[in-house]
């Protein structure tokens, strides 16, 4: 049995919520340098400049890449082994939202109730945690603040087995070409298939915390990623949505066993800077 | 953006003449005097021009951004302050419009219902980079606190700008230049 006091979890989401947000992965920044030099469109291609000298700016002053600085999504992996004290976890993670994101002159984009109040919380809590327990005795975290430019365009759809590959690359280009310029291309796509309807949303999102370019370790699903990309890419959609040849970074799909009679699949984009960051206690 | 693209420099409070010159896929720079104003100030805005009431902003002339910052550091202007989501305020438009506002500025598409809007009342809709909201707070040199405070990043606020970047978007005779740009690159 491991102890880990949770000041230190909040501590470290805090820091976390910052790093996000202020610094552009080096994987995506390496992506949109590579995709500027091809970039066909004139103006995608200064668009792409621009968002480069954005994620230099940012990094140099440590204020946000983008003014949405998200709803904060936590992915937490908890091994086993771990026995947390000094209060309660998901308030800890909470505290530490907060703490990041008021410390950290982030905004605060969380309303209360979504239908009657919509009152600010102010402190950009809750956050949407997702925990796991996993062999082990660290606590891995991932916290991906994310957008509603982005998310707002994302979709899930109960396919029928016999729709197959097709039905799901159709689907998930349909959703690319149907968002355009909103959700802040060049993108990033996270597919989730199998499952119920939950699981498959969750992995959509899940698949969003890989660095840019993993790929999915199975074969045929690494060669679907491929396609997706290519096929997204050829809508023409292009960076800021105002044509050219850049419309997604990459294409992440994750999958795990479902029903004889479902093929959920969901769709949950990203916007360009794709921001991530993590950490291991 | 391009190094070849002509820019075209323009004030705000926009002109008739300034706007009519507009055409969908310029580039341009902004100086003067911009509003921002998204979805709760929107709502708010609309539900007292249903009840009669005086808006605590004269939209004549004007052009709205649709930001909502973050707090600014110690010693900045603003914080990071960059384009959202346009389509959200598409439902208010319309009536903005009618009260004489001339020009937005955002990301996305915009309905069939902005566009008509834009037309019929000679205004302009503009773009920015989404994303790239650190580049852009360094074209706003000045702000004012309007209205609604309490709404916090959503509050009204008056940005004076300098050269703030944009792309003309839809024009005043109702080109969409998201249309034109992502046909042109299209391979399907």
């Amino acid at each position: 049995m491991r102890e880990i006091d949770v000041a230190s979890v909040r501590d470290t989401v805090a820091e976390l919520c910052m790093e996000a947000c202020y610094y552009l992965p080096s994987a995506v920044l390496n992506k949109l340098q590579a995709a500027e030099s091809t970039e066909e469109s004139p103006l995608g291609k200064e668009i792409l400049g621009t968002l480069i000298e954005n994620a230099q700016l940012a990094k140099k002053k440590a204020v946000p890449i983008c003014q949405d600085t998200g709803l904060t999504v936590v992915f937490i992996e908890i091994g086993q082994e771990v026995h947390f004290t000094g209060g309660d976890l998901y308030s800890a993670i909470h505290a530490g939202v907060a703490k990041g994101y008021t410390e950290g002159y982030l905004r605060k984009s969380s309303v209360t109730d979504p239908v009657f109040v919509r009152k600010n919380t102010g402190d950009n809590t809750p956050a949407i945690i997702h925990a796991s327990i996993v062999p082990g005795d660290k606590v891995h975290m991932i916290v991906c603040p994310k957008g509603c430019g982005s998310e707002n365009m994302g979709a899930l759809k109960m396919l029928k087995p016999a729709d197959g590959v097709e039905g799901i690359i159709k689907f998930v280009v349909d959703t690319v070409r149907s968002a355009g310029p909103n959700p802040c291309p060049p993108i990033t796509v996270g597919v989730g298939i199998g499952g119920n309807m939950e699981k498959a949303a969750l992995l959509a999102k899940y698949s969003l915390t890989r660095q840019a370019g993993e790929h999915n370790p199975d074969p045929q699903y690494a060669a679907l990623e491929e396609k997706l990309l290519e096929l997204v890419n050829a809508t023409g959609v292009g960076p800021s949505g105002l044509g050219g040849r850049t419309t997604a970074l990459a294409v992440n799909v994750e999958y795990t066993a479902t029903h004889i009679g479902g093929l959920p699949v969901a769709v949950n984009l990203n916007c360009h800077a794709a921001r991530r960051a993590e950490a291991v206690l | 953006m391009s190094e070849q693209a002509v820019i075209k420099y323009i004030q705000a409070p926009l002109s008739a003449e300034t706007i009519k010159d507009l055409r969908a896929g310029d580039v341009v720079r902004i100086s003067g005097y911009i509003y921002t104003a998204r979805d709760a100030a929107h709502k708010r805005l609309y539900e007292a021009l249903g009840r009669g009431e005086q808006l605590p902003l004269d939209l004549k002339d004007n052009v709205i951004y649709y930001v909502g910052p973050t707090p600014a550091k110690p010693g900045e202007i603003v914080g990071s302050a960059g384009p959202t989501t346009s389509g959200r305020m598409d439902k208010y438009t319309p009536t903005m419009l009618e009260q004489g506002l001339k020009g937005m500025i955002g990301k996305g598409l915009r309905s069939q219902e902005v566009i008509d809007a834009c037309v019929k009342n000679g205004a302009v809709y503009f773009v920015a980079i989404g994303g790239a909201a650190a580049v852009i707070a360094q074209s706003i040199v000045e702000e004012k606190m309007i209205a609604y405070e309490d709404l916090g990043p959503e509050a009204i606020r008056r940005y004076k700008v300098k050269d703030f970047p944009a792309i003309v978007c839809i024009d005043s005779q109702g080109n969409d230049f998201y249309k034109v740009g992502i046909a042109r690159y299209s391979r399907e």
